[in-house]
């Protein structure tokens, strides 16, 4: 055992731990299963980091206050599950495209509507990606243990701060209350990215002009920068326009900034891949039931291996697309009907076949259901 | 020799399986084991069927739910009968005195009075979670989990002022199964 301090904790309690060193100063949200211990911990940690957490009186305000708490400066994050995620959907498009970095956890449970409370589901992949209106730039990253619910959710701040945008940390009821050990960095070991400032003189900002990485320098409110917030269609100064070629250069930027730096925010993990005939697609809790179907049809001889998005959005085109010119038949695992499969079969179903194992029971699918969609596919 | 061992504890919402559970997965990576527990529970705080698992291994824990139930606590009826057709035929059921089972299994059978100990010797049905802990322990291989380690556990996890009470629990439990 090394002498790292290393902790029993759910995936929802490593996600505070994670948003805490990453900078997360500012919580506000609603309560809501199996979430709701990412706001319990909040809201005992933040005050002694010199944070604030603010139960709001619903998931709208939720979204709007971090909003608000991030345009001054402070790293922020709500956390919710599928019926609050709905009602965030709304200011999600107002973070967009007013490039307001911020973090929203979705830990989804069985839906649609209130569901399935205290079960899991992975129902909400596609509301992920297309929940709020409008072409928007969406990054979502995916954890499938307690380690990498704390490491993921640090690079979720990192890749918000970076991209000026807002990053879902898209988790499962499996993870987010299952324990096991945590072990936590030295803040030394952490790399944390904030937000590109302006270095110009405050009567000289244009608060909206990109720089040639697509992404406008960000003033904090407060600091004497002066500059216009708004939903609609706006110029680089931040106020509404009407003028239609500069509406259209806004929303390919804001979509660019995301899409043209794809190899900087593409995680995923590879096991039992190399000589793997058979790949099964799957991420979160999913992808452990994966594992254990793996080591089994190994023993038996039966190459199959695992691709596991981490970064479910952007999708990970180039990673499908070179799976499907190696392997003989693709499966996609996830406890919903099909959402993700539907991407992979878009990318890969024209080189191998593409089948899908689903559960939407609110119990993660078992190793031995897996094994059994894979062998009677035989 | 000790690899891995697969726990279900089950009972009624408020029982504190759920604690129970944390106990041990938390002794064992004390114990610098790997452990893993999860849990599942209706929406009701009290009442309905609460169940909690853990997995103690010394591999890497990859599934994280119990495929191969080794233990089982069942501290109701209700959650007997949900759950016992889970148990490993050379598995151990603990179950308390209240609960009716089958007697011509494969499985040893613990039928021992884990909620009047916790009623009678310790004052408060409250701490029959604990009372269960001690018992589940004594059953264990020797060596999976030391002592000091679930004796620290529980004297972390219990309500701050209890802890003298929850230690006596956890003994008494021992006692029920080792006299």
């Amino acid at each position: 055992m090394s002498n790292k301090e290393y902790k029993l904790l759910q995936g929802n309690e490593a996600c505070v731990e994670g948003a805490i060193a990453a900078g997360m100063r500012f919580f506000a949200g609603y309560p809501i299963t199996p979430s709701t211990e990412i706001a319990e911990l909040s809201a005992q940690k933040l005050p002694k980091y010199g944070g604030k957490f603010i139960q709001m009186e619903d998931e709208l305000s939720s979204m709007a206050a971090i909003i608000g708490a991030s345009l001054t400066g402070i790293k922020s994050m709500t956390a919710t599950s599928g019926p609050g995620f709905s009602l965030m959907q709304e200011n999600l498009g107002y973070a967009c495209i007013t490039e307001v970095p911020c973090v929203v956890a979705n830990v989804q449970r069985g839906g649609p509507s209130t569901g399935l409370p205290t079960s899991p589901a992975q129902g909400d992949v596609m509301q992920a990606k297309w929940g709020t209106h409008g072409d928007h730039p969406v990054i979502a990253l995916t954890p499938n243990s307690v380690q990498e619910t704390y490491e993921i959710t640090i690079t979720a701040f990192n890749l918000a701060e970076k991209y000026r945008t807002p990053v879902i940390l898209l988790m499962d009821e499996t993870v987010g209350h299952m324990r096991e050990k945590l072990i936590l960095k030295d803040p030394s070991e952490i790399k944390v990215i904030n937000r590109k400032k302006p270095t110009c003189k405050p009567e000289d900002y244009v608060a909206y002009r990109a720089d040639e990485d697509l992404i406008p320098p960000m003033a904090s409110f407060g600091e004497g920068y002066r500059y216009h917030v708004t939903g609609l269609t706006h110029d680089e100064t931040g106020f509404p326009t009407n003028n239609n070629e500069i509406s259209g250069k806004l929303i390919e930027r804001l979509n660019n900034k995301v899409e043209k730096n794809i190899g900087e925010m593409s995680y995923y993990e590879e096991y039992e891949l190399e000589d793997a005939e058979i790949v099964i697609v799957a991420f979160g809790g999913v992808s452990r039931s994966a594992k254990s179907a793996i080591d089994e049809m190994r023993r038996n001889g039966k190459k199959v291996g695992l691709f596991r998005p981490i970064t479910i959005w952007p999708i990970l085109e180039k990673q499908i697309n070179k799976i499907s010119e190696k392997s003989k038949e693709i499966y996609v695992a996830e406890m919903n009907l099909g959402q993700y499969f539907l991407e992979v079969d878009r990318i890969a179903g024209k080189k191998c076949p593409v089948n899908k194992i689903c559960k939407v029971t609110g119990e993660l699918i078992t190793p031995n259901e897996i094994i059994n969609a894979i062998y009677g596919g035989k | 020799m000790f690899q891995r061992i697969e726990m279900r504890l089950s009972g009624s919402g408020g029982q504190g399986v759920i604690l129970a559970a944390i106990i041990f997965a938390d002794a064992a990576i004390e114990y610098g084991l790997n452990a893993i527990q999860t849990q599942s529970y209706g929406p009701e705080a009290r009442g309905g069927a609460s169940k909690s698992e853990v997995i103690i291994s010394k591999d890497e824990i990859k599934y994280p739910k119990v495929i191969n139930c080794n233990i089982l606590l069942a501290l109701t009826q209700k959650s007997y009968d949900k759950y016992v057709a889970t148990l490993d035929k050379n598995g151990i059921l603990v179950v308390d005195k209240s609960v009716n089972v089958n007697e011509d299994v494969s499985y040893k059978v613990y039928k021992i009075p884990i909620i009047e100990t916790a009623k009678n010797k310790i004052g408060t049905h409250m701490v029959a979670n604990i009372v269960s802990v001690g018992a589940l322990y004594a059953l264990l291989e020797d060596g999976v989990i030391d002592m000091k380690a679930i004796k620290k556990s529980i004297s972390e996890r219990v309500p701050p002022g209890t802890i003298d009470k929850n230690i006596s629990a956890f003994e008494e439990g021992i006692k029920l199964i080792k006299g």
